[in-house]
């Protein structure tokens, strides 16, 4: 074939490189079990050496049917089902599933159930969060911030057994309130961390955030700009990190989330470009301050009272109709679509997971970067398979 | 304490062996054989050392990272800190299975840890443990290690390719592309002391860091302005050319799984870890007897002539190289990994004109040493 046609034989984009010898891109399968994928995520990779030529993501290692199970057990059930979808964030599933339920009964949970609600959700975002960046410098290869951060989810985790037994898969905040009342002494536990959190804060940036190392890998990778992210429905640090403004807490606000003062974190290039990795872990970064800085309003704000609605029950029969609630999620817009036909079980129970909708992405972005920058994107995503998958 | 193996001053003379071995063997034995039975004890000395070494490195590894960790590291097997754990480790690496995989390249398999422990001891046979306390005293010993511990990557760059596995193929190349680019620099760093002792043999230059009452280290002499920036570069070519963190690169877990060693168990992956720590000594030792002073340290020199001297001196060289040790391991558990493009740009952009920079200003502080004060 002369070149003309070899030219034309390609298609848009594709560009015809003449080289003395003949060569075969190798293709690569990231997963399922790779360090780098957090969990059983796999991504079949093409490359042309350690230039990425190609990607595509796997989903479905960890299909559990979620949505279905929803649709076969009562109300009040599945709730232990939603723990099991985004593990790290078990707290915020559970008060998504919950507003939705109490949104189809048409109820409003007593003012101290809200206050410890918001509270327990933001110490969980400290939570996801902490781990999302602790595994993010085991991608970039720096293993030591991952236990700093261990070490403070640590004692959220004891915050949360305190409260309620469970350390990973609480099912504490349920439709119509709590489960109980905090215990005696569980404020001033939560009040310790506060204080003690912005501390250690500052050593996880100035270990690995502030490091050259860190910031050159970081920095001008991945980058996805706004219209972007918005077209792909990306949501949380996702969107936040491309320089979208929009937060579900602030501009669609729930619970007591508009008596809170609080800053929406928005990415600005502050290494590189809009919408880098760097932006992403920034945004996630800063989400911690904030969030601890409502949870100590939340605690100052705080009254004694019910923490359970009178007329929710065991046995849920909410009137026929429709919801969706979406809440901000540590890793983006967590939505429940529920129909009832006035049974005691669902009729028809969605799920739209941020994690799922945020990874469809990052197989765009890989092409063109290096085999290094594909740990470092898919890291910066911050995915949980136990979600994508449901 | 006398060299082992003949030196070419010793050669000439013919007497470097039967002056040690001279009561253990008799005297008519010929020439070959003593050199033969030199090359054997010498043999076991090494490789004792290197295992020993190994084991103790593997240790100090997992309890500096426990420690920099909030954690401890390992703390039950052998009761004190678990200090028997690298034994257990290494027992139970000899008892598993034999496994070579299927579809591997065989022989090229099986060879690969060989070449890689092999060069690396063969390494240390140009290294002074302390003074005399040299297996062989190679005149050009720096040129000897520098050449025999870059064949390390032909071992790699086979295990790589052995084992018919993409992760590995990947981390041969970057290994061969990585170790053949830091060679340049770390080969250049090492000329600033050669240039000021004047001598490529590392036991020179302890010799001729004696002085002082044991503190006339490279990095406190006159050209210690052209020393410190020196190591500095040394050191950092030292880390990529050990495969160490921030360029462990060939063997990035988080990227390319286990790199070249992912298909590798049991004893072969052991030959692989005891290499990277014998390479890992090895380096910090060529910076411990060009920079900081070899087996001299303050006081030492007053022991000449005693029992003491000798040991002192040994203890005083693998301190002082474990020390440097420490050093790597520290850079490890702090730092993130760099990408290979990165790896490249600051091997060929950065150090490499640095180092020759370094030369310039090295060659020159000799040659103004020389004219104005005639030394």
């Amino acid at each position: 074939m002369d070149k003309v046609a070899m030219d034309s034989a390609l298609r848009d984009g594709e560009r015809l490189v003449e080289l003395d010898v003949r060569t075969q891109d190798v293709e690569i399968n990231m997963g399922p079990q790779h360090p780098a994928t957090h969990g059983v995520l796999r991504v079949l990779l093409r490359a042309d050496g350690e230039i990425l030529t190609g990607a595509q993501s796997h989903l479905g290692y960890l299909h559990r049917s979620a949505e279905k199970i929803g649709e076969n057990v009562d109300w009040l059930q599945f709730l232990p089902y939603t723990d099991r979808y985004d593990y790290l964030s078990a707290m915020n599933n559970n008060l998504a599933y919950s507003l939705a339920v109490e949104k189809l009964l048409g109820v409003e949970v007593p003012e101290r159930a809200q206050y410890i609600r918001v509270i327990l959700a933001e110490l969980n975002r400290i939570a996801s969060h902490l781990v999302a960046f602790g595994t993010y410098g085991l991608d970039i290869g720096a293993f030591t911030p991952f236990f700093y951060t261990l070490r403070e989810r640590e004692l959220l985790l004891d915050i949360f057994e305190k409260i309620c037994g469970a350390r990973l898969t609480y099912s504490y905040i349920r439709p119509g309130g709590l489960m109980n009342d905090a215990p005696e002494g569980w404020v001033d536990q939560v009040k310790a961390f506060t204080e003690l959190f912005d501390g250690k804060w500052k050593e996880y940036w100035d270990l690995l955030v502030d490091n050259k190392i860190f910031v050159e890998r970081t920095a001008n990778v991945g980058v996805i700009p706004e219209e972007q992210a918005l077209a792909w429905g990306c949501s949380g640090p996702m969107l936040r990190g491309s320089g979208v403004d929009w937060d579900l807490r602030r501009d669609n606000p729930y619970l007591v989330y508009d008596k809170l003062d609080f800053e929406v974190i928005v990415g600005c290039g502050h290494r590189g470009t809009v919408g880098d990795c760097f932006d992403r872990n920034y945004v996630r970064m800063y989400e911690m301050v904030e969030a601890n800085r409502m949870v100590k309003q939340c605690l100052e704000q705080m009254q004694d009272g019910e923490v359970q609605h009178e007329d929710v029950g065991l046995v849920l029969r909410p009137a026929p109709g429709e919801a969706y609630v979406g809440i901000e999620n540590p890793r983006g817009e967590l939505g429940h679509y529920l129909v009832s036909d006035g049974n005691k079980i669902a009729k028809r129970l969605r799920v739209r997971g941020p994690s799922f909708c945020n990874l469809a992405l990052a197989e765009h972005m890989l092409p063109g970067c290096m085999l290094a920058d594909a740990a470092a994107i898919i890291g910066s995503v911050d995915i949980v398979i136990g979600e994508t998958d449901r | 304490m006398s060299a082992l193996l003949p030196s070419a001053a010793a050669a000439q003379q013919g007497n470097g062996l039967t002056e040690l071995l001279g009561g253990l063997l008799p005297d008519t034995l010929p020439f070959w054989a003593l050199t033969l039975v030199g090359a054997v004890v010498a043999f076991a000395m090494v490789f004792g050392f290197v295992a020993v070494l190994a084991m103790f490195a593997t240790w100090l590894e997992r309890k500096v990272a426990g420690h920099i960790q909030v954690r401890y590291g390992p703390m039950r097997v052998g009761g004190w800190h678990g200090w028997a754990q690298a034994i257990a480790d290494g027992v139970k690496l000899l008892i598993k299975e034999d496994l070579v995989v299927s579809a591997a390249d065989k022989p090229l398999f099986k060879l690969a840890p060989m070449v890689v422990l092999g060069t690396a001891l063969a390494a240390f046979v140009a290294l002074p443990f302390g003074p005399g306390a040299i297996v062989a005293d190679v005149d050009v010993g720096i040129f000897f290690i520098l050449a025999i511990s870059s064949i390390t990557t032909f071992g790699v760059i086979m295990a790589g390719w052995g084992s018919n596995n993409k992760w590995s193929l990947y981390g041969a190349m970057r290994e061969a592309a990585q170790v053949a680019s830091y060679e340049i620099p770390l080969g250049l760093s090492l000329m600033m002391p050669v240039m000021y002792f004047g001598s490529l043999s590392l036991h020179d230059a302890g010799e001729l860091q004696s002085g002082w009452f044991g503190m006339q280290w490279y990095v406190f002499s006159d050209a210690f302005w052209i020393a410190i920036p020196s190591f500095a570069l040394f050191f950092t070519a030292a880390l990529a050319e050990t495969k160490r963190a921030p360029f462990d690169l060939p063997e990035s877990e988080s990227e390319l799984v286990a790199g070249f060693h992912t298909e590798y168990s049991g004893i072969r992956f052991s030959f692989f870890f005891m290499e990277e720590y014998a390479a890992m000594y090895l380096m910090s030792a060529v910076g411990t007897a060009f920079w900081f002073g070899a087996w001299n340290f303050p006081g030492l020199s007053l022991l000449e002539g005693t029992v003491l001297y000798a040991p002192l001196a040994v203890a005083a060289f693998v301190t002082k190289s474990l020390l440097l040790v420490f050093l790597m391991m520290w850079v490890r558990w702090t730092v993130p990994r760099i990408r290979i493009d990165q790896v490249m740009a600051l091997g060929y952009k950065y150090l490499t004109p640095l180092c020759l920079l370094m030369i310039f200003l090295a060659a020159s502080w000799e040659w103004f040493k020389a004219t104005v004060f005639g030394a």
